[in-house]
């Protein structure tokens, strides 16, 4: 019996491996570390209150910052133990399976729970503000989609200590990733936290379309709109179409896994080729859903430290547009290789190449902004600037593969490795990054400082050509994506151990970063005046952070760089409210529930995960509970009284 | 000062890590820079297009970049125009609208022309060599139907003839690559597809799976061996003559998980790669269906 | 909440908004309201997407049938079957158009009798699935004998499952109407619930195409 038991829980908990044994330990001690700090400083009450009930969209902002920062070190580490195990041949740092599960993981990882939360950081914190707005338009909804994301990320991360983690490939193709070859609960992990965060996902895509069509400040049109917001309506738009085709991608794959359907099979008439479609119908506008906000990151930051308008407003507008639109057409160049025939083939070629078009014109403009402006180098203009010769190599390289002759040469070696981690990291990180250290004063109150974040600028930049410019020729080399080891006589080593030197360089401008927020908070120099940077939007006319309200009274626009324009003409004052044009102001109620449904769909995700069916059950009929006490909720509102407002006004000196 | 020894850090770092490269990646383990046949040769061609047209734009961005950046930073005394309302500039704007314009659809139309013709023989006057390949978890398996003859993770070719491979998988989906000859190909369950390859010089090529398929990936390694077609006759006598039979039984032990090293048999069980295409759903795809037959009718 | 409305959504106007042509509906008097209904449509066009990717999928592997029954054979010896079913869904969806008409008329009498109507209409066509799903199973034709009926029980039955969910939910507005009586938050929960119900019996028109009639021809 005893013997029973501590064997289930053998298979239950991934051991036998010195770095997950490591990493247990690890993860109880932190746990256990901050139960006793909340529990010693009385601070439970406080989480919950101020953050896990919160609806108002600049604190869920932070928590996806947070999460997002977290979740780039998991897939870092995962990123340095792969390049530790390539940087010499023959290694044996890592088992096979093991570097397989962190290949997998890695890419998961910094897809979907690194950059989609640092993207909806970035929409929250900014896209209200930017507006005019005192909360997106269904704050509720909101709060849902953060915790859908965050116990879909957990729910992935468990795989790694409980179960094991999925080792296919973050692409998971069937069959190899059916119960034939793939019997563990790995795979079950990935599919669910995936269709569990795809659903908050999808919800933050209607969310943000209902706020920036709906709920912009008068005067506002959309030609007024600034370009971040623009950007961010681009890519809700994107999401409301191609997140569906992947939930039903996963949805079809458990089912095949979970109960013996046929979908992707080998045999019983499954189409293996059928997942595909769907996962890169998906799967490649979500490049363009990570990249599009980083554009619009860079117009707001580019502009700004330049100090000059956006250059060709109505082409950049366009050119969001054309991405949405032309990056919903491109999707069967990830499989040029797969034999559709030379018409299919052409096709996506040119409608993969013909998004270059829009995405150059971009560059141009930016480099128009700066022309004849007066540029700043502070940290997120350095970031923007270190993007524009990156991005420019990953478009080339775009071009590149997107023909499908040249394709055939370059598919799924190290060349391609090396072209999706220059779009992503130097398109989406760098946008990030940018954004964040442009945005933090506003979502938090204080400035980061510069010294070591000029520090961790150039060790990120230097270690990521140092890691991945190898990598190019390693793939013209012959060198294929996802082997954990190679021979000795293949003359690999050289650029491998580059590379590797590259990675640790980046991880060390990680870790700077890290020393450089922990340091910012330590020697903290508040932003009083709530636009550190000589900011263009409205968001800049708001104290640092804003008041739960935002705006105590609306706004009404009249220029495309509103606060810049009234800056110039010395009529700052017109966005200080009026005492007796204060009123009642209406905002939704915290609320534990979306907190408790998310809970409610990692209790399911973690029953089905392991077959257990009615786990899983009871987590649905929780879900199915949360969603009907909201709908009885009848007070889901409460009014802040005008005399509130105004205190808290003054006291922020602007009454 | 405290800039300039940055620099002189930065550039000496740049200069030893561009000295590597040069040092691990000049001749021909280039693979793909290295063509050994028309395939891959073609490939290369576009490869160079693709090169300077897509340099005719990063080039002057980069440039151009740098330039700005120095010319228009703010500093005390910097004496550039400063136009904070210029925004707009429609010859401009016309300008890099219709550059990429024009490249993609250079581009558009090479990569027409060549996708059409890397879907054909590189020589039709000549009679192609047949070679089936099977994918299976973790071991390429080659069959030559015309000979009867069947290899495992190594395959002779002829020089100077256009060789076909049909390609298939027992397992997973795989990828067929021999970078010196050309591009790659899936092998898929249920599927057969077609890929022209062709070597007009002789030596021993370096060929690899390039689909993930499960912790024996890694081992997916193959040789391509190209040598004259009277070399190539004999190695096949030899082979039919010297090598032990396939039997069903040995079939079934290949598809069997595991890695192995070279193989070769003198036989294979009859239809054995089209009866696997067949019961992995090839029945359902009409155009793999009317491939096999052709090539059946042939053979 | 007319006042406090004004505030959070300063674009619209409070209550007693009118148009040109007379007053604006209930469902659409509140900024709020309006915004909610706009958020919806959105939705929708997400779970067109959803079933747009499952018709795909079954399209691809509808003859796919491993030497298991056919959709011909399956479907065509229980035409009955789903005619009723088409029948009575398609009467649900003009029943709840005539609960919406009645609402815009402002009476909720008769607004909760054809909710009612339209509910039960949806239990009806819930059980003869339901029934139907059990007669094929009974036949040896399960979701695992073939790629062909593993993608036709999922769509189908996401379907299914859709009405089972619009069921609960339009009891439970139900419930709020008869507890809350008829306001712009209660006329706006039943639009929404009513523009769900029409979505899932366009849906059904589709899967009556392409799954059953073009299975039975």
């Amino acid at each position: 019996m005893g013997d029973g038991l501590a064997n289930t829980a053998g298979h239950f908990f991934v051991t036998g491996d010195p770095l997950i044994i490591g990493s247990d330990v690890a993860i109880v001690l932190v746990s256990l570390g901050i139960v006793f700090v909340l529990t010693y400083f009385k601070k439970w009450k406080w989480l919950w209150r101020e953050w896990l009930t919160t609806v108002d969209h600049k604190k869920i902002a932070i928590m996806y910052l947070l999460a997002a920062i977290l979740m780039l070190f998991r897939g870092g580490v995962d990123a340095e133990l792969m390049r530790t195990q390539l940087a010499l041949p023959n290694m044996k740092f890592l088992s096979p399976e093991h570097y397989d599960q962190i290949f997998t993981t890695h890419g998961t990882i910094m897809i979907l729970f690194m950059a989609m939360p640092f993207i909806f950081a970035m929409f929250n914190a900014v896209v209200p503000l930017q507006i005019g707005a005192r909360d997106v338009a269904f704050p509720y909804l909101n709060a849902i989609s953060f915790w859908l994301f965050f116990f879909g990320a957990l729910l992935f991360n468990l795989s790694f200590v409980i179960g094991g983690s999925p080792d296919a490939g973050w692409t998971s193709y069937p069959p190899l990733t059916e119960l034939q070859f793939d019997p563990g609960v790995g795979e079950n992990y990935y599919l669910l936290a995936l269709s569990i965060s795809g659903i908050g996902t999808i919800a933050t895509g209607v969310n943000f379309i209902a706020t920036i069509i709906k709920m912009r400040a008068p005067g506002m049109t959309l030609m007024k709109m600034p370009l971040f917001t623009w950007a961010v309506l681009g890519t809700c738009i994107i999401i409301l179409f191609v997140f569906p085709v992947l939930s039903v991608a996963l949805a079809l794959l458990l089912i095949d896994r979970l109960f013996g359907a046929h979908f992707f099979t080998m045999m019983y008439g499954g189409n293996p080729m059928q997942f595909i479609n769907l996962f890169w119908i998906w799967g490649h506008p979500e490049v363009y859903i990570a990249v599009l906000p980083a554009f619009g990151i860079y117009s707001e930051v580019v502009s700004t430290f330049s100090q000059k308008k956006i250059f060709g407003y109505k082409s950049m507008v366009a050119s969001i547009m054309a991405i949405t639109i032309i990056g919903n057409l491109t999707w069967v160049h990830h499989f040029f290789t797969m034999g559709a025939g030379p018409a299919v083939n052409t096709f996506f070629s040119i409608s993969t190449m013909a998004v270059a078009i829009p995405t150059g014109v971009k560059v141009f403009n930016w480099l128009m902004t700066m022309y004849r402006g007066r540029i700043t180098l502070s940290l997120p203009m350095m970031w923007a600037l270190a993007f524009i010769p990156n991005f420019a190599l990953a478009g080339a390289t775009g071009v590149w593969l997107a023909e499908a002759p040249t394709d055939y040469q370059y598919h799924n070696s190290y060349f391609l490795v090396a072209h999706f981690h220059q779009a992503l990291i130097g398109g989406v990180v760098y946008g990030m990054l940018a954004g964040m250290y442009y945005w933090w004063p506003k979502m938090f109150g204080f400035k980061l400082k510069e010294k070591y974040g000029k520090w961790a600028f150039w060790f990120f930049n230097v270690g990521f050509y140092v890691c991945f410019m190898p990598q190019y020729i390693l793939g013209l080399m012959g060198m294929q994506r996802r082997m954990y080891t190679y021979p000795a006589d293949m003359h690999w080593t050289g650029l491998n151990f580059v590379s590797t030197i590259g990675a640790y360089l980046m991880g060390i401008g990680f870790l700077f970063i890290a020393v450089q927020i922990i340091h910012s908070l330590l020697h903290m120099e508040k932003d009083l005046t709530g636009d550190p940077w000589g900011g263009r939007t409205l968001e800049w006319a708001l104290p640092s952070p804003p008041p739960h309200y935002n705006f105590a009274v609306i706004p009404h626009v009249t220029a495309r760089d509103e606060w810049w324009e009234r800056k110039r003409r010395g009529e700052q004052d017109a966005f200080l409210p009026r005492p007796e044009a204060i009123h009642d102001i209406h905002m939704p109620k915290n609320s534990g529930v979306p907190f408790l449904m998310g809970l409610c769909f990692f209790i399911a995700g973690f029953g089905f995960t392991f077959g257990w069916m009615v786990v899983g059950a009871l987590g649905l009929l929780g879900v199915l509970a949360c969603l009907a006490h909201r709908s009885l909720d009848q007070h889901p509102d409460h009014d802040i009284p005008a005399e509130e407002v105004r205190r808290t006004e003054a006291a922020l000196g602007r009454l | 000062m405290h800039r300039s020894s940055r620099w002189k850090s930065i550039t000496a770092l740049m200069a030893g890590v561009g000295a590597a490269l040069l040092t691990a990646g000049c001749g021909e383990e280039i693979r793909v820079f290295q063509p050994a046949g028309p395939v891959a040769r073609s490939e290369l061609q576009l490869i160079w297009l693709q090169m300077g047209l897509t340099a005719v734009v990063i080039i002057p961005v980069i440039l151009l970049l740098a330039w700005i950046v120095i010319r228009y930073r703010n500093k005390p005394g910097n004496r550039a125009v400063y136009q904070p309302d210029f925004a707009e500039s429609r010859t401009l704007e016309f300008i890099w609208w219709a550059i990429p314009i024009v490249i993609v659809g250079i581009l558009g139309g090479v990569t027409l022309h060549k996708t059409y013709a890397l879907a054909q023989s590189p020589q039709p006057d000549k009679t192609p060599l047949k070679i089936e390949v099977m994918s299976l978890n973790w071991k390429w398996l080659f069959f030559y139907p015309d000979q009867k003859i069947a290899t495992v993770n190594y395959a002779e070719i002829p020089t100077d003839r256009p060789v076909q491979f049909v390609l298939t998988a027992n397992g997973p989906m795989n990828a067929f690559w021999v970078p010196n000859l050309g591009g790659m190909q899936y092998t898929m369950p249920g599927m057969a597809t077609s890929l022209w390859l062709q070597a007009d010089q002789a030596g021993e090529y370096y060929g690899h799976g390039g689909n993930f398929t499960g912790p024996g990936f890694t081992q997916m390694q193959f040789r391509v061996v190209a040598k004259p077609e009277s070399d190539f006759e004999a190695w096949v006598r030899q082979v039919a003559n010297g090598a032990p039979d396939m039997s069903r039984g040995e079939y079934d032990k290949l598809v069997q998980p595991g890695t192995l090293g070279e193989l070769s048999f003198s036989s294979y069980p009859d239809g054995i790669f089209e009866q696997t295409v067949m019961d992995e759903g090839g029945k359902y795809m009409e155009h793999d269906r009317k491939m096999l037959e052709n090539m059946m009718s042939h053979s | 909440m007319a006042v406090m409305m004004e505030e959070v959504l300063p674009k619209q106007a409070g209550p007693s908004r009118t148009g040109d042509n007379g007053p604006v509906r209930l469902e659409l008097s509140t900024a709020d309201g309006a915004t909610k209904i706009f958020g919806f449509w959105m939705f929708l066009v997400s779970d067109v997407l959803l079933f747009a990717s499952l018709f795909a999928t079954y399209v691809v592997i509808y003859t796919h049938t491993a030497d298991g029954p056919t959709a011909a054979h399956l479907f065509g010896h229980d035409t009955a079957g789903f005619l009723a079913e088409t029948l009575a869904l398609l009467t649900s969806s003009f029943t709840c158009g005539l609960a919406t008409w009645e609402m815009h008329q402002g009476r909720a009498g008769r607004l909760k009798m054809w909710m009612g109507i339209t509910i039960l209409l949806g239990l009806v066509f819930l059980g003869l699935e339901i029934t139907e799903f059990r007669d094929f199973v009974g036949q040896g034709a399960t979701m695992q004998a073939s790629a062909f009926l593993s993608g036709f029980y999922t769509l189908v039955g996401t379907h299914g499952a859709h009405v089972t969910m619009g069921v609960l939910w339009m009891s439970l507005i139900l419930y709020q109407l008869a507890r809350f009586g008829l306001n712009a938050v209660t006329a706006r929960k039943f639009f929404i619930v009513g523009l769900y119900w029409h979505f899932l019996d366009i849906v059904w028109v589709l899967i009556f195409t392409v799954v059953y009639l073009t299975g039975v021809m």
